[in-house]
């Protein structure tokens, strides 16, 4: 039976593994090889890398740590963050990463998930989705599509992009909401039930896990397929292997590791 | 000399990692001679099927596929390498496969009872081996593997089937016949437990 995912994410800024709080307010901690070593050796089900940082020169070291963790680690490995272009989904892939994830240029640019999915497969081409639950003037909520690391609304509705990605060629959704990202208090239940109810592909919850208790209700109440989280692992409140083992005893799927310790 | 077969589809560079991680030096070929030549012969892949066979059809390779196989050497397929093994694939129309194992190579549907199944099965899934097969020697039922993929394989003879594993029913992991082997899992990508079975290929 396939089993949920725990996927740690880590934020990086110019070679370095940084994490945000509420998109803007970057602190430094670490390297990220010995993170994914890290993340490796306790059980993580798949890592996600996302680059933050805005400058051309940023796109290279990015590829170059994507090449040296991919050939250290050997489990799955998404990239998000500042993919404009085919060829810059290209040297990623080539770098050693499973996936990419696509975010702004994906809106601006639709076609662009057909293109990377066209080269590489749906199976390695993801939509990174930031929402953000906004008042509309007459006192309406809208769950709105935002770019530019979640500066920019886009006036696109969440769900509806997130059916056209999937039948434009994605083959998974990361939907983060940033309203809870950063928080601690818990994925928004809601949208993410309402994104993977309206999709046929996997969806990814993120923004705003704090304790265990969030990723078992995302991962039940939420319906989603994976849960992603950047704090709680990151700062080590809580262990890949005590998320794990909580989700387990609460009935929830996963691989509870290690299996075959002394192999290879 | 391990090789791995480079048709222009998708990443060897994790694979060939791998193995270096475990001390078994293996090369990344193209020409159709150094497949011809090679001890072991990876055939990995992600990507469409159509592509991929007209690729290796146009270049040569798969008539260098099939002469090694003809020798008996061990050779293994991994995702998209497995599914090429097949005589049919049916992604974007009806194609040709290497036809290496007789069977087809078909689409989850979204729609198989009990409903929403969300295509790619994508993740961690556990495998059932079945018999006594070398490539998973100390792998028990049971043990996960990353699985990324939207098609799966039909081998019309139930002894090819090396293992297999459930989404929305039970579909083919692994299929063994005689020299040939291939996986529909990443074991270049499934930690400790791909290892293994690195390992136990490259010790046949």
């Amino acid at each position: 039976m396939l089993t949920k995912r725990i996927i740690p994410c880590l934020d990086v800024d110019a070679g370095r593994v940084v994490k945000g709080v509420k998109f803007f307010d970057h602190v430094d901690a670490g390297d990220p090889v010995e993170q994914a070593l890290f993340y490796d050796q306790c059980g993580a089900d798949e890592l996600v890398f996302y680059d933050i940082t805005a400058s051309h020169e940023g796109r290279q070291i990015m590829v170059d740590v994507v090449r040296r963790v991919a050939d250290s680690v050997f489990m799955p490995i998404t990239v998000g963050g500042g993919i404009r272009t085919l060829d810059d989904a290209t040297k990623l892939i080539q770098a050693g990463a499973e996936k990419v994830s696509l975010n702004s240029a994906a809106v601006k640019d639709p076609d662009l998930i057909s293109r990377i999915a066209r080269k590489f497969g749906r199976c390695a081409t993801v939509l990174g989705l930031d929402a953000n639950r906004v008042k509309k003037p007459d006192g309406r909520e809208f769950w709105e599509v935002f770019v530019n690391g979640g500066r920019v609304g886009t006036g696109r509705e969440v769900v509806a992009w997130a059916k056209e990605a999937e039948s434009r060629g994605a083959g998974e959704i990361v939907l983060n909401v940033m309203n809870s990202d950063g928080t601690l208090e818990g994925y928004d239940i809601e949208m993410t039930r309402a994104v993977s109810e309206a999709v046929h592909i996997p969806v990814v919850a993120s923004g705003g896990a704090g304790k265990p208790e969030h990723l078992l209700k995302v991962l039940t109440d939420g319906k989603a397929d994976a849960a992603l989280a950047a704090s709680i692992f990151h700062f080590r409140t809580w262990s890949v292997p005590q998320v794990k083992d909580y989700l387990a005893k609460h009935g929830v799927h996963v691989r509870l590791t290690p299996e075959l310790q002394h192999a290879g | 000399m391990l090789a791995i077969v480079d048709y222009s589809m998708g990443n060897l560079r994790s694979v060939q990692k791998a193995f270096e991680l475990l001390d078994v030096p293996a090369k990344i070929v193209s020409s159709p001679a150094d497949i011809r030549r090679a001890d072991k012969l990876i055939l990995p892949g992600v990507g469409a099927f159509a592509d991929a066979i007209a690729i290796l059809e146009s270049s040569g390779q798969a008539e260098a596929i099939k002469d090694f196989i003809r020798t008996q050497r061990p050779l293994l397929g991994i995702c998209l390498g497995l599914q090429l093994l097949m005589e049919k694939g049916y992604e974007d129309g009806e194609h040709t496969g290497l036809g290496i194992v007789p069977g087809d190579c078909v689409r989850f549907s979204v729609d198989q009872p009990p409903a929403s199944l969300k295509v790619p099965h994508m993740g961690w899934n556990s495998i059932q081996v079945r018999g006594d097969v070398p490539l998973f020697k100390g792998i028990e039922s049971g043990t996960h593997y990353y699985f990324v993929h939207s098609y799966f394989v039909r081998p019309t003879d139930a002894r090819d089937v090396a293992a297999t594993a459930d989404y929305g029913g039970e579909f083919t992991a692994a299929i063994c016949r005689d020299n040939v082997m291939a996986v529909q899992f990443h074991p270049e990508k499934s930690q400790v437990a791909g290892r293994r079975i690195l390992r136990n290929f490259a010790d046949l």
